[in-house]
């Protein structure tokens, strides 16, 4: 077995043990901090596939910005017995049909996808920014109004509170 | 000056050359040499740390008309090295009601992204431990990961001054992160590289100090409030919140978090360095010479802020980071892109 296999071995078990982790933890921050560990092992895998400018992304984006803003949340609502914040539930069937349609709809994909050796890119950044900035300009634009709108919208309904207190 | 000018990369490629001639396999060197630059970096951290402990405690002393240390050997140089092993003596005390294992690891979380930072500092000529071409998006990222063991260790600690420091830590750091990465992203346009190397190659004739005042301010400032140093330590003021997230720790755990600060102090000034002030380049002297009077200096600047101005208020920070910085950085960019456009 190659490095690189192992290296991958390693970086799955760590994304998935913590993915489970995640469910099966019983106090909701334990379940935010594993998510986080969840998030770092995908970086892994991406670093992976010499995809380096993406690992970061997803630190940043995904380990940084949207975990602190999770865990910020999750802090806000303590309690005093934390033991039993992240409840189960009885909803199986349910639960059941949604998980087997998500694996039909990945295994899909795996099915339809070619694979083969990545080829060695030098950097993805340059490739990254012209797919995002040329071609597909429209619609990176449209996303950028649209988080300004809510971001927008965001600071309308937090003055509103102010003035009602 | 050839032979002081590559020394350590001369002592590399000895090292690799020798382990050749022993007869090691190719993944036998990376390995040892990976190794070796990795304790190479602790023990830069290490040693500055116990360094900058020392020039600021005198620097402070300085500042105030007083002494500062000046009893454990000559002019108390070896104050530090004696706080260091009384730190490493203590007893690793851990609470009782505190969420043990988030607790215990949130030091060492802490303290593990100032590390992988250093990854990628340009110290000398040829002297980049890894030159990614991400280089400083890489920085950036892994910036970010140390806000989480912040907010570890104040809500495992399960103490409302660490939560409210926690708590602090994460607006501040939230605030500041936005204005710092697009004060570098000035520097980013003209370079038109994210790699190290690249952009300290593009200051060998004009340093981006002159090019980008406004952004080296505004680095400074969000660089200053990123490693809540004073006068940004809202998440650690001692007069409102004790030690903020920090309360319940003690002993080589407490240690952690003060070595990584000032591991955050060498990398903000590092990056700074690198960034507006040219990096290693430099007359006469060899260029990790320069890398370290440089860096020096911006540490100084730093201390200096720390023991002239007061604590700042919450809404004072939140307000200059928003109001203030952010707009000014996104002008900078729009004036940048402008002139680069232009000509």
């Amino acid at each position: 077995m190659g490095l690189e296999a192992i290296s991958f071995l390693v970086l799955a078990i760590i994304t998935l043990s913590s993915a489970l982790a995640l469910v099966l933890s019983r106090n909701i921050v334990h379940s935010a901090l594993f998510l986080i560990l969840s998030f770092v092992g995908v970086a892994g895998l991406y670093l992976l596939m010499q995809a380096n400018f993406l690992a970061a992304v997803q630190i940043l984006v995904y380990g940084g910005a949207i975990a602190i803003i999770l865990v910020f949340g999750v802090m806000l609502t303590q309690r005093e017995d934390m033991s039993s914040t992240n409840l189960f539930n009885k909803q199986k069937g349910l639960a059941l049909l949604v998980a087997s349609v998500l694996l039909m709809v990945i295994s899909r994909v795996i099915w339809l996808t070619k694979w083969g050796s990545i080829t060695t890119i030098k950097t993805t950044v340059h490739n990254i920014a012209t797919v995002m900035l040329q071609q597909y300009v429209l619609p990176f634009e449209i996303v950028a109004i649209l988080l300004l709108v809510a971001m927008i919208g965001a600071i309308v309904l937090a003055k509103k509170v102010e003035k009602a207190s | 000056m050839g032979a002081l000018q590559n020394l350590f990369v001369n002592l590399a490629l000895f090292f690799r050359e020798s382990m050749v001639n022993i007869g090691f396999s190719q993944l036998g060197i990376e390995a040892t040499m990976d190794l070796v630059a990795g304790i190479g970096v602790l023990a830069v951290i290490a040693i500055s740390a116990l360094v900058l402990i020392y020039v600021e405690r005198k620097v402070a002393g300085f500042i105030q008309v007083r002494l500062g240390p000046n009893r454990v050997g000559p002019k108390g140089t070896c104050q530090t090295v004696a706080d260091a092993l009384k730190l490493v003596g203590k007893e690793d005390i851990i609470p009782d009601r505190v969420d043990k294992v988030p607790f215990m690891i949130a030091p060492i979380l802490f303290f593990a992204p100032a590390v992988l930072a250093f990854a990628i500092i340009p110290f000398g000529e040829n002297m980049i431990p890894i030159d990614m071409n991400i280089g400083i998006f890489y920085f950036i990222a892994v910036c970010s990961l140390s806000t989480i063991p912040i907010i570890m260790a104040g809500w495992s600690s399960n103490n409302k001054y660490s939560l409210l420091g926690a708590m602090r830590s994460l607006a501040q750091s939230l605030s500041y992160e936005i204005p710092l990465v697009f004060s570098i992203l000035g520097v980013v346009m003209i370079t038109g590289s994210l790699q190290m190397s690249d952009i300290v190659a593009a200051q060998s004739d004009m340093w981006f100090i002159v090019t980008q005042p406004i952004a080296f301010l505004i680095y400074l400032i969000a660089g200053a409030a990123e490693t809540n140093r004073p006068p940004f330590d809202l998440p650690e003021g001692e007069s409102e919140l004790v030690a903020g997230y920090m309360t319940e720790y003690s002993g080589m755990r407490w240690a952690l978090f003060f070595l990584a600060e000032y591991a955050h102090l060498f990398i903000v000034s590092a990056m700074a360095t690198t960034l507006f002030l040219g990096g290693w380049h430099g007359p006469i002297l060899p260029s990790y010479i320069w890398f370290l009077l440089k860096t020096g200096f911006m540490i100084f600047i730093l201390i200096w802020v720390r023991w002239t101005f007061p604590r700042i208020r919450i809404d004072q920070l939140l307000s200059l980071g928003w109001k203030f910085l952010l707009p000014l950085s996104l002008l900078n960019i729009l004036i940048t892109g402008v002139v680069l456009y232009i000509i």
